[in-house]
């Protein structure tokens, strides 16, 4: 028997390792346009401890380890570009603690979005997290370590800022834990001791994350989402400062779209609100409405498009619909506001250019400091030419993002390799240092973040 | 193109000016609407023109018929003088876009359920009431191919009505109805009130949904048994413009042993839901479309309303939730009907 196998085997027990041809093949596909890839393993180990002696046998045997989530970031990061171990973490999915009054939840990292939400629904419906708009079987770990946002991202920012504590696998093994945590004290602040955890935004190529304790936010009983429409994308940025300086609004996200005809050529600023009573909604709305937004409602070139509308999503999903086939994928990139209209128009004429109808949408995350700006094609599976041409749609708009002065978010190894060919040099000779001096034999998502 | 045939002779004579002085929105006595509509008829700006919240009631005001309010919508688009920001307007006019392929058509040759543009409300018709009708437009991603396009009256869009109604007309009648039952009433005065009234030729007949609610609960007197509810009943902005069938709500009412309360916003004098007066450029409508919606639920709490019976989708959409939270039941006359036959409501 292959000696790999045999330790899986024997770390994480027969039913949770597989070699098996039909199984692998499901784990060689990524949601987006990536081309398939093959692990050698798959296996699901189900405690901190099973992960360190995988990632210590990898070592010694010199073979890849992918961690795994939801596998739903669409660029192929979770792919085992050279084989190996695909590590996947669902199985780490218990809920360790949840301290209402200190607003913070202890998970393993393989819980699903999903599955914490219900959690809370259940047993603190007046807390939430920041959930991302991605299908709820979205894992904690995955999503920090690609710098998510979620639905409170206009107040708190990214997920990766909602963090009071967290526990890594090192490639090398060692179990280690950042924050009070680190003290034997409760998971409640991930501050101030010298900052040293280096794992979210990269794509599980420095370690495992394994448990993380999350920030809980008030969760107020009524939920609404409100539009503010115009057709000038130059009002956008103004609107969004307006909006932000009232600060009403848990999600704003700014939504422009081809298909369905009501979105095509417009701008929804789709503004997300709460409150525990009418009065509270109310209040909020005042201020937004009334006071920040009446000129452009008065002067004709803003309107309220919808009003306490049930809080949709995902949103970005539906783009799939558009052709047939069902298949998407989306640039990401984490934008100045001020860029709105140039990042709306780069959407309109690449997809034009490619025969996609296009869709674009921007989040806002803090107030304003920056937003998140999405640029998704559609495309069908069962068409490779169509597949072509997002492909390509993706890798122009991975340059865009960078002539427009923006960063990219969760890259693919194209986009990757663009963002290390600008960065100036101490960065990315720090970057080395932290990649070598963490997983020296390079067993961690190789082929993600390496500096060549 | 198609005309409005509006008759200036017949505005000329009126003493009352209806149209203007029973105006729920606007405050004129009868010589400033005199004046008004003058200005409206001979195309200069008046301040109607900017001030009408478009609830189409004086269309129904008009005591002879004269479509005062078609004739205010014309005259917004044509001097550019519109109740909503342009982004609304175009959002409103890409609305009715067809996208999503053509509707199969097979000939009917009897009597049809029209669903409009309300697809996905397809399972309000169902049980005894709707067996003898073959709904159409059950498809959501095709049914604004069925979209009669009367909302547009609220854009100042007339011009879009005009150029789009006439496929519409030609899509229902493919199907070779003998009959067409109108869910939604904003259809209903399509065909019956707007298209006659710009000249457009509607080929089929036409019956408001709650006739034939009437007639089939006239059938199925038998299997009645009285809802006793005390009923408030929201009156949609379309329904201004068939108030004929209007009169089956009373009817209706009656029949199945619903007690209509007595209140102060009621038939002619009902309130606008609202839907579009929240969005309009007038300073502060926002604020005064959430004082009339108060006003009007108040007036239903104060009757003794248990149940507020809507039949328009906008209405339920915009009010549904607000009669609910201040303990009115919101329910469809469709449904209210079928409770009244033993059938549970969709
Ligand atoms: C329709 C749709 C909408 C979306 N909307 C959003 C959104 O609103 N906000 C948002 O942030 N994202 C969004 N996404 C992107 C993505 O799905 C989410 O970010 C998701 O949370 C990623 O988590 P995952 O568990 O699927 O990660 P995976 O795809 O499994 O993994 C992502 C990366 O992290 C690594 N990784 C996984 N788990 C760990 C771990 N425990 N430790 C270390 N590394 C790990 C993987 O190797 C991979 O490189 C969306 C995706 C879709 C399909």
């Amino acid at each position: 028997m292959d000696s790999v196998y045999a330790a899986l085997v024997e770390i994480v027990g027969q039913d949770y390792v597989s070699t098996r041809t039909e199984e692998l093949f499901t784990y060689s596909k990524d949601l987006g346009t990536s081309e398939p890839q093959w692990p050698d393993y798959v296996a699901a180990p189900a405690t901190a401890e099973e992960v360190s002696r995988i990632v210590q046998m990898a070592n010694e045997k010199n073979v890849a380890v992918v961690p795994l989530g939801g596998g739903l970031s669409l660029a192929g990061l979770a792919l085992p570009l050279k084989g190996g171990i695909e590590l996947d973490l669902k199985r780490m999915n218990q809920i360790l603690e949840l301290n209402e009054k200190g607003r913070y939840v202890v998970v393993e990292a393989g819980t699903s979005h999903g599955k914490l939400t219900a959690h809370l629904h259940k047993h603190a419906p007046h807390l939430m997290h920041s959930e991302p708009g991605a299908p709820p079987a979205a894992t904690i770990g995955g999503n920090l370590a690609i710098h998510g946002q979620g639905d409170l991202g206009h107040p708190y920012g990214f997920n990766s800022d909602m963090v009071s504590g967290m526990e890594v696998v090192l490639p090398t093994g060692e179990v280690c834990r950042f924050g009070s945590c680190a003290l034997g004290n409760s998971w409640y602040t991930l501050h101030p001791l010298p900052d040293v955890s280096m794992f979210m935004g990269w794509s599980g190529s420095t370690g495992i994350i394994t448990k993380v304790s999350l920030r809980l936010f008030p969760c107020k009983k009524i939920q609404e989402q409100d539009a503010f429409v115009v057709e000038d994308e130059e009002l956008v940025p103004d609107i969004l400062y307006e909006l932000t300086h009232v600060g009403m609004a848990e999600d704003m996200m700014v939504v422009s779209q081809e298909i369905p005809p009501p979105f095509n050529r417009l701008h929804y600023i789709l503004i997300n609100i709460s409150g525990d009573s009418r009065k509270e909604l109310e209040f909020k709305r005042q201020l937004m409405f009334d006071d920040r937004l009446s000129k452009y409602i008065q002067d004709g070139t803003g309107g309220i498009g919808a009003g306490g509308q049930e809080v949709p999503r995902p949103v970005v999903s539906k783009t799939s619909d558009w052709r047939k086939g069902g298949g998407f994928e989306y640039v990401g990139a984490i934008m100045p506001v001020t860029t709105y209209p140039e990042c709306y128009k780069s959407g309109v004429e690449i997809s034009g250019r490619h025969g996609i109808p296009y869709t674009t949408l921007g989040r806002v995350l803090g107030s304003g400091h920056s937003m998140m700006f999405s640029w998704t094609f559609a495309f069908n599976r069962a068409d490779e030419e169509t597949v072509r041409h997002a492909r390509q749609a993706l890798h122009e708009t991975d340059e865009k993002v960078l002539e427009l002065g923006g960063t990219l978010w969760k890259p693919a190894v194209f986009g990757q390799k663009l963002l290390m060919d600008r960065m100036d040099d101490g960065t990315l000779q720090m970057m080395q240092k932290v990649k070598h001096m963490l997983d020296p034999n390079g067993i961690m998502n190789p082929g993600n973040w390496e500096v060549a | 193109m198609f005309e409005l045939q509006f008759d200036e002779s017949k505005c000329h004579a009126c003493v009352t000016r209806d149209c203007l002085t029973r105006c729920q929105y606007m405050d004129l006595d009868a010589q400033a609407a005199g004046i008004e509509m003058e200005k409206i008829i001979s195309g200069q700006d008046s301040r109607v023109l900017h001030e009408c919240r478009t609830c189409y009631a004086c269309e129904e005001y008009c005591p002879t018929g004269n479509h005062p309010f078609y004739l205010i919508v014309k005259r917004q688009e044509e001097l550019g003088i519109t109740p909503l920001p342009d982004p609304i307007i175009r959002q409103g006019i890409q609305v009715g876009v067809p996208f999503r392929g053509d509707p199969e058509i097979t000939e009917i040759n009897g009597p049809v359920l029209n669903m409009g543009v309300f697809s996905p409300l397809a399972r309000l018709a169902q049980g005894k009431l709707f067996e003898d009708l073959t709904r159409i437009s059950t498809d959501s991603r095709k049914m604004h191919h069925f979209f009669c396009q009367l909302m547009y009256l609220h854009f100042a869009r007339t011009s879009v009505i005009n150029q789009r109604l006439p496929g519409v007309i030609e899509t229902i009648s493919a199907y070779k109805p003998t009959e067409v039952v109108h869910f939604h009433d904003e259809c209903y005065g399509t065909y019956t009130s707007y298209a006659p009234a710009f000249g457009i030729e509607v080929p089929f007949r036409s019956i408001h949904l709650f006739e034939h609610l009437y007639n089939r609960l006239t059938e199925l007197r038998e299997e009645i048994r009285p809802v006793n509810y005390k009923v408030a009943y929201q009156r949609p902005c379309s329904s201004r413009l068939s108030p004929d069938a209007h009169a089956y709500v009373d009817k209706i009412f009656d029949l199945i042993g619903a007690e209509h309360v007595s209140r102060r916003y009621v038939d002619e004098n009902a309130l606008c839901c609202g839907s579009t007066i929240v969005s309009q450029k007038q300073e502060g409508s926002r604020r005064f479309c959430l004082e009339l919606q108060e006003e009007n639920i108040e007036d239903m709490k104060q009757a003794g309303a248990e149940l507020c019976i809507f039949n328009c989708p906008a209405c339920m959409q915009t009010m549904g939730k607000q009669v609910a939270e201040n303990g009115i039941m919101p329910i469809w006359m469709s449904d209210l009907c079928r409770m009244a036959i033993g059938e549970t409501p969709a």
